[in-house]
């Protein structure tokens, strides 16, 4: 099985709310906040790692990025990746979805006899949930989104369970093909002291636009599909009256007795 | 692609009914339309499916267009990728819109690359500025909310948030045609197989429809703690939430019950939050609650600055008097 995994590097996404700033309808990357490897993405890597425990293979993480970028493929190839290549180049910047799929597909192409391709269902910052399906589009290959568990059956037929709002539906597709991996695949591993040594030895191929041949009209930040009017902040905060009381049962009595007021209960 | 100004919505329909958020569509869609000064067409897809098209004008389409084959009977991503695709060709609209579900949102970016637009996903909110779809959605996990617009507008395909769109009251004098056009699906380009669909449906009351909800978090610890919410929220006529570390913890055996950004968005009554820190994924599907309650032991959690009224104790030590007091409360 020769698996390739797109990670995308996000702002931590679990980072506290209150550390979440607006500059000028741009995000400010606070300080001491680390950016990491998308959590879906994490998630992709664990059920490649899980295939490929069962079935021998191939994983090559991959990303499209700046230089800073290379911490998500390290961070993959400590999690158990064989290989990891960095897409980057002046003409990538600013690509949107459809964009970075394009680039992707590019990219993969050059990858010998891929049967299989992994994305996250979203990436936690702009949440657009595209860039697998239209990577599926671009390479022309079957694909299944929302992934919670995957198994290699006989004759390359991959059985997929796809979560649905209340459920499930197991698909079955034959390779190669495109996933999208949801986060109820469950918790990615942690890298081990050896994966991480084994990451910061490995040689890591920087690819750019000689490499792939794209399009540039197609790419970059001037051929966005969409223009940013705003971004601004919910407005979430309420005034919070605490509760208080000598004994826990005082403190519940108290309680009950605002909901009560409040007409709720 | 003719230039008409048509709104397209994508229908959905489920045993001859169409579903709600076919009605949001319609909702919105007749507000864009208006906007357009253009007209609101719903394509519906699948077999036996008449009843639901007249339906869809009760509800405010102009026209329906249906796409019946057997090849359609059950949802495919493949077939129904196709079949969307060769109806927005021959239809012609320039704005298309489906609901952000276990369809919308696996076939929209296919659709929209294959027609040759930008999709914009899990809208909250669409408007039209001078013929160009505006479209709010929120960003990094509910922190932020972005106002975009299309580039071109030409062709423009967006999905709406279920629930987050109003619909039109149903009017049985609506009138509109209802037209079967017909698409070409190769089995070659059926690549996937559906084997089966299998529900987790939480017993009792739907969290969605619940007017009392009680939310447990990674502050519960494990699975009893979860039959003690169960309890509660019985007593409080109500339905059990969580967020999304009880279920990659293995507290609760579904993702089924998660609120937020990537589960479900609730507007309760009142909404208790216990062991919640308060992350913006979590508190983005229930902000809209009237009164939010939180019981955290840290003084300093988030929860408790988007929360009307808070507990600072171990839920373990107040939620048993709670119950009590509760119950005894609500039998006066
Ligand atoms: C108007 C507008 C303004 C924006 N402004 C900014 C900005 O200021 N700063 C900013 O950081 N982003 C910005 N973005 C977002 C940026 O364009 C997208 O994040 C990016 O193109 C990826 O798309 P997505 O986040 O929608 O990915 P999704 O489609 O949600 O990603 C799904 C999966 O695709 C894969 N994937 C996505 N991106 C990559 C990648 N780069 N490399 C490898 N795999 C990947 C991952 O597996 C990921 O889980 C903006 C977007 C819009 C529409
Ligand atoms: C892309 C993405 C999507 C996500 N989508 C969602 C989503 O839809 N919904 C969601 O909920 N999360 C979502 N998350 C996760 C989210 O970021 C947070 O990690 C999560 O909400 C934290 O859950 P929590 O507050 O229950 O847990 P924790 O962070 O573990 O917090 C536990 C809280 O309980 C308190 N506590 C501990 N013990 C007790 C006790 N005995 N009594 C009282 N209080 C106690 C602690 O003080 C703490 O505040 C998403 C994350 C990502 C990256």
């Amino acid at each position: 099985m020769n698996i390739v995994v797109c990670v995308k590097q996000v702002l931590d996404p679990e980072m506290p709310t209150e550390k979440f700033r607006l500059k000028d309808n741009q995000v400010i990357s606070p300080e001491g906040i680390p950016l990491v490897i998308n959590p879906c993405d994490a998630q992709a890597v664990e059920a490649a790692l899980r295939v490929k425990e069962k079935h021998g293979g191939k994983i090559t993480a991959i990303t499209v990025g700046t230089d800073e970028s290379k911490e998500v493929v390290r961070r993959a190839l400590a999690m158990g990746a064989d290989e990891g290549i960095i897409l980057t180049d002046d003409a990538f910047a600013g690509s949107d979805s459809l964009a970075t799929a394009y680039i992707l597909a590019q990219a993969i192409q050059k990858i010998d006899a891929v049967d299989l391709v992994l994305c996250g269902r979203e990436a936690a910052d702009w949440s657009m949930g595209i860039v697998g399906p239209v990577l599926a589009e671009r390479l022309n290959l079957p694909l299944i989104t929302l992934a919670k568990n995957i198994e290699l059956l006989d004759n390359n037929i991959l059985k997929v369970e796809r979560i649905i709002p209340d459920g499930y539906q197991v698909f079955e597709v034959s390779l190669p093909a495109v996933l999208t991996v949801s986060n109820e695949i469950g918790l990615p591993r942690l890298p081990t002291g050896m994966g991480i040594i084994n990451a910061v030895r490995k040689e890591i191929p920087v690819w750019s636009n000689q490499d792939i041949n794209t399009d540039v009209s197609l790419i970059g930040a001037n051929a966005e599909g969409l223009k940013l009017l705003s971004l601004s902040m919910p407005e979430r905060e309420r005034k919070c009256e605490i509760v208080g009381g000598e004994t826990p049962d005082e403190v519940a009595g108290n309680l009950a007795g605002k909901l009560r007021v409040a007409g709720v209960i | 692609m003719a230039q008409n100004s048509t709104v397209l919505i994508c229908g959905e329909q489920e045993e001859g009914k169409i579903t709600a958020v076919t009605k949001e569509l319609l909702g919105v869609g007749k507000i864009l339309a208006g906007g357009l000064n253009g007209k609101l067409s719903a394509l519906i897809i699948g077999s036996d499916i008449r009843d639901s098209g007249e339906e869809a004008i009760v509800y405010g389409a102009d026209n329906v267009y249906l796409v019946e084959d057997p090849l359609l009977s059950q949802y495919n991503p493949d077939s129904y990728t196709t079949a969307i695709t060769q109806a927005c060709q021959q239809i012609g609209p320039s704005v298309v819109l489906l609901g952000h579900t276990t369809m919308g949102r696996d076939v929209a970016g296919r659709v929209a690359f294959r027609l040759g637009c930008f999709p914009c996903m899990n809208c909250t909110n669409l408007d039209i500025d001078s013929k160009s779809l505006v479209q709010t959605r929120s960003v990094y996990g509910g922190n932020a909310i972005a106002v975009v617009v299309s580039r071109d507008s030409q062709l423009q395909l967006a999905t709406i948030k279920p629930r987050a769109m109003t619909p039109l009251e149903p009017d049985s004098s609506r009138k509109g045609e209802i037209e079967n056009i017909k698409v070409k699906i190769d089995d070659p380009a059926i690549r996937t197989k559906l084997v089966s669909t299998t529900k987790e449906e939480v017993e009792g009351i739907k969290l969605e429809d619940a007017r009392v909800i009680v939310a447990g978090g990674g502050g519960i610890g494990d699975a009893e703690g979860f039959q003690l919410l169960q309890d509660f929220a019985r007593i409080l006529g109500g339905a059990v939430g969580t967020t999304t570390v009880p279920y990659d913890e293995g507290w609760v055996p579904t993702t089924s019950m998660v609120i937020g950004d990537s589960g479900k968005t609730v507007k309760p009554d009142l909404y208790i939050a216990i062991g919640i820190r308060g992350a913006s994924q979590h508190i983005t599907g229930c902000s809209e609650s009237k009164l939010m309650v939180a019981i955290n032991k840290d003084s300093d959690a988030g929860i408790f600055k988007v929360s009307d009224l808070g507990v600072v104790a171990d839920y373990r030590k107040v939620l048993p008097p709670l119950i009590e007091r509760c119950k005894a409360l609500l039998a006066t």
